[in-house]
């Protein structure tokens, strides 16, 4: 066994820095490395991918990264997890395949994990009294009143524990919980049993901190933005893990950024509910029994956290269609912008009214005066120009395009002292809602399949 | 005295659907108890009038000195269904950062 492993952040999100994965396997030493691709809603953009393109469904900027990346990790022997691959991790594992070959690699060993996606059984279940209610509104399943484009499991750290120990140098998985593509390298490596509750979670909290790549490390930084040295060479996070569960979060030397309490405290903020039950399909890991310290310049010890175990269901990302919406703008300069700009709102939705369309909302905000903070947000005492920002939504789609033609006619027929209209006609957008329900873990399993060129 | 959240605390915010998350840290371990003391659910609930049509839950993380706050019914529907600009809640942790507080204790930021 190791006496440690340092796995390192590669990608918070699917369109983060596209320097940062070669950064991380050059700039110093890493055993393995992580890249988080998708958000709740990306699955249904790559299902529509892969219906134009059977071919299609996954992040294709995977693909570029890892032939970048390619001759040196197979080089330094490093390991890559993530779940780039989609709804269809087996034509992203062939696209790299294809890299491998014209670099005149072989023998590379890619796993796959598959399974998460269950959009196809979504009726099976049904029948078979599995019922996946909307676990945040109650909505229940069984009605069939939405047509659902995508539904994945979330699936956690085992199978890509499987992977790895079944030789993958590279883990590709469809939905697979974000924390899990940092966890699974340490249980493989340490040996972790799947009841140390502790060890687990400790593995946990490290996936969180390095999940959104720089937020980790200066990016983002509330705490005091103006010190984050070098922040256009950011240095993304690097997890130094020990087989006790103690993690150290760090990052290259050679590398903007930094790392510190604050900027670790922050990390461990972002987008958590109760802290103290931070589920994930292993275990529960307790946020309110992390200790942090500044161990060194740009080193901060995790240590204490807690955990216990998970529970008998896995999540599920489901989504579907749900109309139509566009966004349009309009700039308006001094004198009274802003004036101006609530003008033009009223003679907009005056216009819209006249030819009795029917949108579900519209929503007005005047960017540079308070489209953030709203009304918490103090007033200037002189608006030197506002950004009139109009959104539309509607199960019409004609309503929709029809909104669309309604904002250029301001320029002419408005108030005064107006521009920015650019890029054409705002054009609907399928607005793509969220469904997330859970699903008794026995109904579904895992799939991986480690093959090589 | 009357202090801004800003000199006492930075935060983050994101979004689980239409719950902004908002995380409160203490910008110095001693700040932890006025934060504790002064910034409850109900305040935040207030200084939010606006912005969040739905309840405030408040989860105090004393390891961390800080305070995890969910404001439900905060983001226009939440996810690709919202129209905001800020759909996600990311600028949430600033607007809870101009909150003030009018504390008892003498305190020096």
């Amino acid at each position: 066994m190791k006496d440690t492993i340092r796995v390192a952040s590669g990608q918070g999100f699917w369109g983060d820095l596209q320097s940062a994965p070669f950064d991380q396997v050059t700039k110093g030493p890493i055993d393995y490395l992580m890249m988080d691709f998708l958000a709740e809603l990306t699955m249904s953009i790559l299902q529509k991918q892969k219906q134009r393109n059977p071919e299609m469904g996954y992040a294709r900027d995977l693909v570029s990264i890892i032939d970048h990346i390619l001759p040196v990790i197979v080089e330094k022997n490093i390991r890559v997890v993530t779940n780039g691959g989609g709804v269809n991790p087996m034509a992203c594992r062939d696209a790299i395949f294809r890299c491998a070959e014209k670099r005149g690699i072989r023998g590379l060993k890619i796993g796959v994990v598959s399974g998460d996606d269950i959009l196809g059984r979504l009726d099976t279940l049904r029948d078979r009294d599995i019922h996946l209610d909307n676990m945040e509104t109650g909505e229940p399943f069984g009605e069939k009143k939405h047509r659902f484009q995508s539904a994945n499991v979330y699936f956690g750290a085992r199978p890509i524990v499987e992977a790895l120990e079944k030789g993958a140098q590279i883990v590709i998985t469809g939905r697979s919980t974000d924390t899990a593509l940092t966890y699974a390298p340490m249980i493989h490596e340490f040996g972790w049993a799947w009841d140390d509750w502790d060890k687990l979670a400790a593995g946990v909290v490290a996936g969180h901190i390095l999940e959104c790549g720089g937020q980790a490390t200066g990016g983002n930084y509330a705490a005091d933005w103006r010190s984050v040295p070098d922040l256009a060479h950011l240095g993304f996070p690097i997890a130094e893990a020990y087989p006790d569960g103690e993690i150290v979060i760090t990052k290259h030397e050679d590398s903007g950024g930094l790392v510190t309490v604050d900027s670790v405290s922050e990390q461990l903020m972002y987008e958590i509910g109760d802290p103290s039950v931070y589920i994930t399909p292993e275990c529960i890991a307790d946020f309110t029994s992390i200790h942090l310290a500044q161990e060194g310049k740009d080193r901060v010890k995790i240590s204490g956290v807690r955990g216990k175990p998970g529970t008998q269901f896995y999540k599920v990302s489901m989504s579907y269609s749900d109309g139509y919406n566009a966004v349009g703008t309009l700039t308006y300069a001094w004198p009274d912008a802003l004036e101006k700009a609530k003008k033009a709102d009223e003679i907009l939705r005056t216009r819209l009214a006249d030819q009795g369309l029917h949108f579900d909302e519209i929503r007005t905000e005047f960017l540079g005066y308070n489209a953030c903070h709203g009304p918490i947000a103090r007033a200037p005492d002189v608006v030197n120009e506002v950004v009139l920002r109009v959104g539309v939504r509607s199960h019409d789609h004609r309503a929709v395009e029809q909104f669309g033609k309604a904002i250029a006619p301001l320029i002419l027929t408005g108030p005064p002292a107006v521009t920015g209209f650019a890029g054409g006609r705002p054009k609907p957008n399928d607005v793509v809602a969220y469904w997330p329900a859970l699903l008794p873990k026995e109904a579904v399993r895992p799939q991986v399949l480690v093959t090589h060129n | 005295m009357k202090i801004q959240l800003l000199q006492l605390c930075h935060a983050r915010s994101g979004d689980k659907g239409d719950v902004g998350n908002v995380g409160l840290i203490a910008r110095k371990p001693e700040y932890y108890p006025l934060m504790e003391k002064y910034v409850t659910a109900e305040a935040v609930k207030k200084h939010f009038e606006g912005i969040c049509s739905g309840k405030v839950d408040r989860y105090p993380i004393p390891n961390l000195h800080a305070i995890n706050f969910l404001l439900h019914n905060s983001l226009g529907g939440g996810g690709t269904v919202s129209l905001k600009l800020d759909a996600q809640g990311k600028t949430l942790s600033s607007a809870l950062l101009r909150m003030t507080i009018d504390v008892e204790e003498t305190i020096t930021v």
